[in-house]
């Protein structure tokens, strides 16, 4: 294997990490299931080409504006941010399976547009991207992006997306506005996902509306799931560990797939609640998970005292027969 | 202002053909302890739901402080004061006790998204303020040494002290509890007695509670409210209430001679 091959499968892992970020903050953090996602990844995709592509000079080619890629990053998250808004206006209303639902025809139904759309190639795609992402520029990103997202999470709006999540209801008694953490989450995961669409583009150099089928936003959710609902440093791992994985299993030649499908499978016997099952590998986290195994020992503890003392008062009441 | 917390005027709720909730009026006066009692499907929870903006009134007024609140979304109930818990517990289960009462002390900070992602002086100053009050309430609660224990994991009576902790972090003027003493044993059941006696006293709230255990009612209500069939059957004092011929009759059957 030489680097530029590792570099390819870690830049692919990376720019799916901003994607993945995204859903965590939507499933993982906020408790809603999304499978369109790929949806706002090609809309961050196009829009991002559009500023980035040099005006059309033949007949034929499809021109851009010819921007920095700093602008197309900006655009495409924006772009498919206010798309999400729209979404959500309409569809965050749904209780947690029809929301799942409608997420899967939005994403349908964007690939479906762009195959028709003549303006950006159709269904034949659009070549001509340039390449602007780079090791740096994804690895820039991804740590923004992990930043961005632990310090909304530990803040009291990530603790009422937690709370929307583990119970709504209640959430809302204790004077949350659950479709706004609601909107907010989503937002936020579809202008990651736009973002990582941009990246994306301008490292294939060619889009093409089949990359951002529903498989696409399967495999997202997938790799939320497995990385541990709740857990930033489980997406982190996720991403990395399944886009390597189909890489790694080429040996097995077509039968890549199945084995994919049989690891992840394997992973999620014996590790019901994802890799990090809502743990975060970080000083804070670590000391939370300490902290919560020393209250329940120090409970357990307590409670068999209270039975032995209870045992020993049952003695004493009867004294000699058996308590 | 007014010496009634909490007014309401001919609250009416129908289920399609069913009046859950038929005409029912009555006050809970600023300070008080108020009980609300009836057989099982009389229409207490319901009522707790249209109070708190849970369902959507049919018709009739519920005014907070002299203020119209029937219809408004319950997060904006929740601000104005008006809290509640659950007759089935509804913890943040998977968060530590501590999480629980610190997501619901929420309302005391106001920074921003930004603010939080960058970490700005603000974000900091308030959540100490946050973590300093949440500290505080289990602190007189008596929940700070189960405070890293995940909700689900306490025993019964203590996840419903920590509803109460929760609902507490909002600093309720009117606290509803429905059903505090379900499942509980008498020992319990006077213990939570003394602590909303004591959530009155310290808090200078007013409490309305659900409840079936009559020593609980009897014992700390000051203001009785009667339903039956979603009807108000009878009004007043415990004794007033207890020797009305009306309640016995719901309560123990018609003639009355048959022992309970």
């Amino acid at each position: 294997m030489d680097w530029t091959y590792i570099q390819g499968i870690l830049m692919l892992a990376g720019i799916n990490l901003i994607a993945v970020l995204g859903l965590c903050l939507l499933t993982g953090f906020t408790g809603l299931f999304s499978f369109g996602h790929a949806g706002f990844m090609a809309i961050g995709a196009y829009i991002g080409a559009l500023m980035t592509v040099p005006p059309a000079t033949t007949a034929g080619n499809i021109g851009g504006f010819g921007l920095p890629f700093v602008v197309g990053i900006v655009a495409g998250g924006a772009a498919a941010g206010l798309v999400s808004w729209l979404l959500g206006r309409i569809t965050l209303n749904l209780k947690g399976d029809y929301f799942c639902i409608a997420t899967l025809g939005f994403g349908e139904a964007i690939r479906l547009i762009l195959n028709n759309v003549k303006t950006f190639g159709g269904a034949r795609g659009w070549p001509g991207v340039p390449q602007y992402s780079t090791v740096w520029a994804v690895l820039v990103v991804d740590i923004v992006a992990v930043l961005f997202l632990a310090n909304l999470v530990r803040s009291r709006h990530g603790r009422n997306m937690i709370a929307v999540r583990e119970e709504e209801l209640a959430a809302q008694i204790a004077g949350i506005d659950v479709f706004k953490y609601k909107m907010i989450a989503l937002i936020v995961s579809a202008v990651y996902a736009g973002v990582a669409g941009v990246l994306f583009g301008h490292y294939m150099t060619f889009i093409q509306p089949k990359m951002f089928s529903m498989t696409k936003s399967t495999e997202l959710t997938i790799i939320v799931i497995f990385g541990g609902l709740g857990s930033i440093s489980g997406s982190v791992l996720g991403a990395l560990v399944l886009t390597a994985l189909p890489e790694l299993l080429r040996a097995f030649d077509i039968w890549r797939l199945v084995f994919y499908g049989a690891a992840v499978i394997l992973i999620m016997i014996s590790r019901p609640k994802g890799l990090m099952g809502g743990m975060e590998l970080s000083p804070a986290g670590l000391r939370k998970v300490a902290a919560a195994r020393r209250a329940r020992l120090a409970f357990k503890t307590e409670a068999l005292r209270e039975d032995a003392a209870e045992g020993l008062r049952a003695e004493e009441a009867a004294p000699g027969g058996k308590a | 202002m007014s010496a009634n917390v909490l007014e309401v005027k001919g609250l009416t709720k129908r289920f399609g053909g069913l009046a859950a909730v038929n005409d029912v009026s009555f006050d809970v006066r600023e300070g008080g302890i108020s009980g609300l009692i009836g057989p099982n499907g009389a229409g207490k929870t319901t009522i707790f739901n249209l109070i708190t903006g849970v369902y959507k009134v049919t018709a009739g007024e519920v005014s907070f402080q002299g203020r119209r609140i029937e219809n408004v979304e319950p997060y904006k109930i929740a601000d104005l004061g008006v809290t509640r818990t659950f007759q089935n517990i509804r913890l943040f289960k998977n968060l530590s006790v501590f999480d629980n009462v610190l997501t619901a002390c929420h309302l005391s900070a106001k920074y921003s998204i930004p603010e939080a992602i960058l970490r700005l002086p603000r974000f900091r100053r308030e959540e100490k303020v946050l973590a300093e009050k949440a500290t505080f309430l289990l602190e007189i609660m008596g929940l700070q040494d189960r405070r890293d224990i995940q909700a689900n994991n306490l025993p019964y009576g203590l996840q419903r002290r920590l509803e109460i902790v929760r609902a507490l972090a909002l600093d309720p003027k009117l606290l509803l509890l429905d059903e505090p003493a379900a499942g509980m044993n008498p020992d319990e059941t006077e213990q939570l007695m003394r602590l909303i006696s004591e959530i009155r006293e310290r808090f200078k709230l007013s409490v309305l509670l659900i409840e079936h255990h009559m020593d609980l009612v009897m014992g700390i209500c000051e203001h009785i409210v009667v339903l039956n069939f979603g009807q108000k059957l009878s009004e007043g004092s415990a004794d007033a209430v207890s020797s009305d011929p009306k309640v016995m009759e719901a309560y123990l059957g018609s003639s009355g001679g048959n022992k309970c």
